[in-house]
């Protein structure tokens, strides 16, 4: 415990982790600037079910020997496809998401079992920090972020128009169910990024906890986006660096500064609410 | 928003009408809407569209707005789908929602485009701010919008229709669960718009009274079958009671119409545009 946050040993540790931490730099970015429109559209449960089946095409991968990153991709991709199509109203979102999710995590915990390699690849798949990034996952992170960020900043006007004001998008002409399966498509490939990173049960504190702490304390949607990037990126940045003399996983740092923003925005808002 | 210019534009509206349905039939399988429409909505024109429910009102703006196909005529709209203004009812907007008054008026504007549209920022916020001032909602446009008042989100609504600088406007049951005060603000300006700037107006309620002295002619749906006139010749109970083919009493009292004997005339249910299909 005495070597927790011990300064001199996070230095010097700094410079092995630096693809982690260019990672973890983008992937705040992205689901900084992808959480806001999240959180306005309830999607967080299809986030948490992207990611789980993110896990089953990580697991897949892992099986048959290819790049985990890569699995994880297929995975969440066919999730926000299937969920995209199958779920055409809101009211059945949520039962759709179940049983998809269900499904695809039952086949995960198969592809594990069949898998005989190293045990601390499995849970990692789940808790985070599979495996180290090197420099083929970093260059293929990079690429699906630059690729979802250049989607989004095509889509993102009539995107917002239909994820506040369905009914008015829809009477102005904005093709509202074509950009809701692209979407998450895009969600689908920001949550298998950032599956390699904290692992598929803990994505949620990347894609919805930054921006439910900053549509806490703004009403702009511009403020509450660079709010939620800052967020993100303070929590995925400062998860790392605190997680490296104590040498406990990420994830486990992310989420706590991640929910602590939350907390400390929260009673923000609160405050604010009662002076008005 | 500028007014310079609009003289000559409302003289070249003037010469078509804004919007023309001929011979139009919307059905589903067995059930006819409506068959054989025939309606000129001529620019600066004020029609009150009435029927009980699952009579086609909000099916007709659908059509209008391109997201229904007529099973049968034709149908013209002015300057096309991004030159109709949209009120819906109001309904209710969840109180945590990250969105300002002008957020949402600035949707009216350039919500459809591709982009992030930063470059046109200057021109927007001119534009929404002129369009804010003019609904006297300058006042809370950066309030979050889920806080604001079912009356003050309605100005807003209309706002965001205005702001388009639309030749049509269509409203479904705007002033549904607005108190009396806010039906009126909400239906004088869109009045004030009409007169201004020759909008058609198309505008679907269940209760004509509070734009009774607004409108100039009203097209009662019942049952596929349907009356076009100025009120004072379809709220009659004899138009009426052909109309729904049972004795339907219409009585004047004071300034107000009031149709006794049709009783679920006043009882529809919210409609929605994007609820159906």
């Amino acid at each position: 415990m005495e070597n927790f946050f011990d300064v001199g040993l996070t230095l010097e540790l700094l410079g092995y982790v630096q693809p982690m931490l260019i990672a973890g730099a983008v992937l705040g970015l992205v689901a900084g600037l992808l959480g806001p429109l999240v959180v306005t559209r309830k999607m967080a449960f299809a986030v948490h079910g992207t990611s789980e089946l993110a896990f089953t095409g990580g697991a897949a991968a892992l099986l048959i020997g290819i790049g985990v990153g890569y699995g994880a991709l297929a995975g969440s991709v066919v999730a926000a496809l299937l969920l995209g199509l199958l779920s055409t109203r809101d009211s059945d979102r949520d039962s759709v998401i179940g049983a998809i999710l269900a499904f695809g995590l039952g086949l995960g915990v198969l592809f594990l079992a069949l898998y005989n390699g190293r045990a601390a690849n499995k849970f990692g798949l789940l808790t985070g920090q599979v495996v180290s990034v090197g420099s083929t996952d970093l260059w293929l992170l990079i690429g699906a972020s630059v690729a979802v960020l250049a989607v989004l900043a095509v889509i993102y006007r009539p995107l917002h128009f239909a994820s506040v004001d369905a009914a008015v998008a829809v009477a102005r002409g904005v093709p509202v169910r074509t950009l809701s399966v692209v979407f998450a498509v895009l969600v689908g490939v920001a949550t298998a990024l950032s599956v390699q990173l904290v692992g598929a049960l803990l994505v949620l504190s990347l894609m919805i906890t930054p921006a439910a702490a900053a549509t806490r304390v703004t009403a702009s949607p511009v403020r509450a986006t660079v709010l939620a990037v800052v967020f993100a990126e303070v929590s995925v940045l400062g998860g790392m660096i605190l997680s490296l003399a104590p040498g406990m996983p990420v994830s486990a740092f992310v989420t706590a500064v991640s929910f602590l923003i939350y907390l400390v925005c929260r009673l923000m808002s609160g405050k604010r609410e009662r002076v008005q | 928003m500028t007014l310079s210019g609009k003289t000559a534009q409302v003289a070249d509206r003037s010469t078509r009408a804004a919007v023309a349905l001929r011979g139009a039939r919307l059905s589903y399988g067995d059930r006819v809407l409506w068959d054989g429409l025939d309606l000129d909505v001529a620019p600066g024109e004020f029609v009150a569209v009435l029927g009980p429910n699952g009579s086609g009102k909000t099916s007709l703006i659908r059509v209008l707005l391109g997201l229904q196909p007529l099973s049968s005529g034709t149908v013209r709209v002015a300057g096309g789908n991004r030159r109709i203004g949209y009120v819906p009812q109001q309904r209710a907007i969840d109180s945590s929602l990250a969105l300002r008054g002008r957020d949402l008026v600035g949707f009216g504007l350039d919500g459809h485009g591709w982009g992030v549209g930063w470059r046109t920022r200057r021109e927007r916020r001119a534009a929404v701010d002129a369009a804010l001032e003019s609904v006297g909602a300058t006042r809370y446009a950066d309030e979050p919008v889920g806080l604001l008042s079912g009356g003050e989100q309605q100005r807003l609504r209309v706002a965001q229709a205005l702001v388009g600088d639309p030749e049509v406007l269509l409203c479904d049951e705007p002033l549904l669960s607005l108190d009396l005060a806010h039906q009126r603000v909400v239906s004088d300006l869109i009045d004030a718009r009409r007169r201004a700037a020759g909008t058609a107006v198309l505008f679907v309620t269940h209760e004509i009274n509070p734009i009774l002295p607004l409108v100039d002619r009203v097209l009662y749906l019942v049952d596929g079958r349907f009356r076009i006139g100025a009120p004072a010749e379809v709220m009659t109970s004899r138009t009426l009671t052909e109309l729904y083919r049972t004795n339907v009493e219409v009585v004047r009292v004071r300034d107000q119409i009031h149709v006794v004997g049709a009783q679920h005339v006043c009882e529809d249910e919210p409609h929605h545009v994007a609820d159906e299909g």
